[in-house]
């Protein structure tokens, strides 16, 4: 049988060890005496050979050649071969979590990394070890910031990413929490709305930054202001333009989240991504998710370890700042060897391609009869722009002519039906840009 | 060694990135730029793969060591999974596709995975319907007990607020019952680690919302009263919650979903062979009877009558979005290569053997230690290192010797209802042998508490560094260099 390493000889021997005739008589001794299973719909095995050659061909029938315009939270950026070839080293993704120190220095060592690299993309002091992905980031954001203030009501821009804000309804629906969602334009997250909503019962506002529809916009004054409420103001924002503009914390945030998958992570149809959260030193104790320390051993030597672990469920239980036990440790490594191998100026570069292009693709787009922008001019790699028909529809008809155009914004904003958000990254080049614009006057 | 970023030099790069094709114009006002460029490493690409690959040896690993950690599942990580995980047409799909008009075409593959794996998984645990989204066992909990309290507010049945919990459960447990908005009440476990069915009934009563059970326990017990104990809590109007982190004792030997359970959630990286990626990312699904189907998170994977795949958002009763997608498709593709791998007999090979070689450590190592229960455990046997404790040798001593002769240790301190706990899962993919080694390895330390205590209360020495001061690190928490 495949994986099992005993023999026959072997297990006859350890039936007598252990005083039983065979497996029936040991589930009998187990007092496992529930009837078995028959698992008929299950197929037989396959070989490793049959397994790639099906799974070879389920791939083929997904489209990956497609010209991709498409982010809305999710990027296709490049990964340079050094990430993948350090994740697969078995070393690192066949460990378990390094509760042995000492058998851990090489995962420890790589999340105390991490965590530096996060608060230095930020601007934050704390970062901890990664969580699932950017929506539940944000959801752990909003119920650090419930704990840290005990008030239960949470202010959230409408440009926050739609499936963000999905996923607080879905968690907040049983904990009696107050959501207040506040309409936004897309050249500014209606900032003084924002603002009148808070009340001395507001635990957080919640925005994104550059918003959902691309639009970098100021939030130091705002912030002061929500912190003259006594509420907290939390960020979920998109690394990759960090390495142009101003990092979150110089802003005042106080907690900033992110979806992590732009850093050195494939599309993966979904996952599995990257939750990363970054704090003040004054809500480090009550952050949710495990953290590495840096300390010493017992004859001084440097060594680093999982700390202020009073926190999690394992030690508190129901008192725990939250549920999670696995994070994306994996995927915080692929973040890491990433920044590691773009580098400092490297990063800024990337940046600068992703931003030229969205500026080039935006003008060539904005030249086509009938298409009109939506929203100004601050932005970093992500614009909408207005078509005259159903969004939905134009980018139906582009992918039968292999773009993935944007994503149509109708799809949750309703009075939004004809506008299209478009994102471009380094991989898209000039000729790609040019083609799609021929191809959307052709179908408009 | 080093941080990275104590090493390379000013304008050093380690990536190369395509031509600027396009002016050099951004729309990015000024008075939004960062006045200082992130401080970022300015290593070469030979710098970082030597810096990583150097702090991976510094690692134990399934692939290199002997990894029994009781109630993680250290199997092994088929290479055909990673192989699978890895085309790129599956690692280079956008998440969004499928939503776009026309877009479902092309990810017909992708959903086909996700709609098999979840039929699988059904066949295997005995469920009605599955959802493959929560992004790990705990995420799968917190869905679980989201289900639970949408079943009870569906019925306008609002008073069951109670969840109850055995005192030997994880800790995940009594946590995910509370995001999920639940009050937690512990149920004893008896002399025999089975649940004490006296207590669990003078719980039970009109608040009770459900009973969240992990089967086989904590202990690696399978606990016989098993359908009496679903059938009290049903009767009393709460449902059975199955925590199936230690779904391989009993793998194609138990469907949960037949017993009296009717949700469950199991954890692809353990029973199903995925890689634990020293700490995640991880995979839970979450299976349920027909009375919790109309709850499901969106998005629902749907089959045609045409044979093709479609993904249905409107379903007035669900849950809502508990993951962005479709859960950790990566994860969930190597899942499904085991599976079909493993087949109906190899499935039904895991947990027997499993259960064989848990049994086999237990009645080799019984005489060294303490038994909480005398009796045939499943997948894991759980020991007590009190007689050791006696003497001074803690069960973190011992840990640490097993370091030194190349073991990872088992799980300490866990259950907590157990002193000084060793709990060792030695999983059907390591031989005899290496079973005998570690045998061996761990009574030669239990006779060196005897004869040379020192020496064992010193460990680890073959270690890049010794053991740590942990107090340091939670008083002065020194968690980033920035």
């Amino acid at each position: 049988m495949p994986y099992i390493a005993n023999t026959k000889e072997d297990q006859q021997a350890m039936f007598e060890t252990i005083g039983c005739t065979d497996f029936a008589d040991m589930w009998r001794k187990s007092q496992v005496v529930v009837p078995e299973p028959a698992l008929a719909n299950i197929p037989e095995g396959m070989s490793e050979f049959e397994v790639i050659s099906k799974l070879r061909q389920l791939a083929s029938k997904n489209a990956t050649e497609l010209h991709t315009f498409l982010g809305a939270g999710y990027y296709d950026h490049i990964i340079p071969a050094a990430v993948s070839e350090i994740s697969s080293r078995s070393e690192f993704y066949t460990a378990y979590t390094p509760y042995q120190p000492e058998a851990s220095q090489g995962t420890l060592q790589a999340i105390y990394e991490y965590q530096s690299m996060i608060c230095r993309l930020t601007g934050m002091p704390v970062s901890n070890a990664s969580l699932y992905d950017g929506g539940t980031a944000l959801f752990e954001a909003m119920m650090l910031a419930i704990r840290s203030t005990r008030r239960r009501q949470v202010v959230v821009s409408e440009a926050v990413s739609p499936i963000f804000r999905e996923m607080l309804y879905a968690y907040s629906s049983n904990l009696n929490i107050e959501l207040i969602q506040i309409p936004s334009g897309v050249d500014d997250s209606s900032q003084k709305a924002l603002l009148d909503a808070v009340s001395d019962r507001t635990a957080c506002v919640i925005v994104q930054y550059p918003n959902f529809f691309g639009t970098i916009e100021a939030w130091e004054k705002f912030n002061e202001k929500v912190h003259a409420k006594k509420a907290l103001s939390v960020c979920s924002t998109y690394p990759i333009s960090l390495a142009l503009l101003t990092p979150p914390g110089e802003l005042g945030f106080d907690i900033v989240t992110a979806e992590g998958q732009s850093l050195g992570n494939s599309l993966n149809f979904g996952g599995p991504y990257l939750g990363i959260m970054a704090v003040t030193t004054k809500l480090m104790r009550k952050m949710p998710g495990r953290v590495c320390g840096r300390t010493v051993d017992s004859e001084d030597k440097d060594g680093f370890v999982l700390t202020l672990q009073t926190r999690e469920q394992h030690i508190r239980r129901e008192s725990a700042m939250s549920n999670i036990c696995s994070n994306e440790s994996l995927c915080a490594l692929n973040a890491l060897v990433y920044m590691s191998c773009i580098g400092k100026e490297g990063f800024i570069q990337l940046a600068e391609l992703c931003a030229s292009k969205a500026a080039y693709a935006r003008e060539l787009l904005l030249a086509i009869d009938g298409v009109e922008a939506v929203g100004g001019e601050a932005f970093f790699n992500e614009f909408v722009i207005q078509l005259p028909c159903d969004a939905a529809e134009v980018v139906g008809k582009l992918i039968d002519k292999g773009f993935a155009a944007g994503f149509p914004l109708g799809r949750y904003y309703p009075d939004r039906k004809n506008q299209l958000l478009v994102a471009l990254t380094e991989k898209r080049t000039k000729e790609e840009i040019k083609s799609l614009a021929t191809a959307l006057e052709a179908v408009l | 060694m080093k941080l990275i970023f104590e090493k390379g030099k000013k304008g050093r790069r380690g990536s190369s990135l395509p031509k600027m094709d396009v002016p050099t114009k951004n729309a990015v006002p000024e008075k939004f730029k960062r006045k200082q460029a992130a401080n970022l490493p300015e290593v070469s690409e030979q710098d970082v793969v030597r810096h990583y690959t150097l702090l991976s040896r510094k690692n134990m690993g399934v692939d290199t060591n002997f990894y029994p950690l009781g109630s993680c599942t250290m199997k092994y990580n088929p290479k055909v999974n990673e192989r699978v995980a890895s085309l790129p047409g599956f690692t280079e799909l956008h998440p969004l596709l499928p939503q776009l008009r026309r877009g479902g075409a092309l990810t017909q593959g992708a959903l086909e995975v996700i709609y098999e794996t979840q039929r699988l998984l059904c066949e295997l645990l005995g469920f009605s319907d599955c959802t493959v989204q929560p992004l790990a066992g705990a995420h799968g909990e917190l869905t679980g007990v989201m289900l639970m309290a949408a079943y009870h507010k569906g019925r306008k049945d609002h008073a069951r607020k109670v969840l109850l919990i055995p005192d030997a459960a994880h800790g995940t447990n009594p946590a995910s019952a509370m995001v999920g908005g639940f009050i937690t009440q512990t149920v004893a476990s008896d002399d025999n680690g089975n649940v004490d069915i006296e207590d669990l009934k003078s719980h039970l009563g009109p608040d009770t919302a459900g009973l969240m059970l992990t089967c086989p326990n904590t202990l690696g017990l399978f606990d016989p009263n098993i359908e009496e104990i679903c059938e009290l809590v049903h009767k009393a109007g709460g449902l059975n919650y199955c925590d199936g982190a230690n779904q391989n004792a009993v793998m194609g030997r138990v469907t949960p979903g037949t017993i009296g359970f009717d949700v469950m959630h199991v954890n692809i990286h353990k029973s199903f062979s995925t890689p634990h990626g020293g700490g995640g990312p991880g995979s839970g699904p979450v299976l349920v009877g027909e009375c919790l189907v109309p709850y499901l998170p969106v998005s629902r994977v749907q089959k045609r009558d045409d044979g093709t795949y479609t993904l249905r958002y409107h379903c007035a009763d669900s849950i809502g979005y508990i993951a962005p997608f479709y859960g950790n498709f990566g994860i969930i593709l190597r899942a499904y290569a085991y599976m079909l791998t493993l087949g109906r007999e190899g499935l039904k090979r895991v947990g027997e053997n499993a259960v064989l070689s848990a049994n086999y450590m237990r009645v080799k190592l019984a005489p060294y230690f303490d038994q909480q229960v005398d009796r045939p455990c499943m997948h894991e046997c759980v020991l007590s290192a009190t007689p050791q404790a006696k003497k001074g040798v803690h069960a973190l001593d011992i840990a640490k010797a097993l370091i030194d002769r190349g073991f990872h240790p088992p799980t300490m301190y866990f259950p907590l209802i157990v002193p000084e706990a060793l709990m060792i899962e030695p999983t059907e993919t390591e031989s005899k042998e290496t079973l005998d080694e570690f045998i061996e390895a761990l009574i030669e330390i239990v006779n060196l508490v005897d004869t040379d205590p020192e020496s064992i209360i010193a460990c680890p020495l073959t270690t890049p560094i010794k053991r740590l001061d942990e107090t340091l690190a939670a008083r002065k928490p020194n968690l980033a260099d920035v």
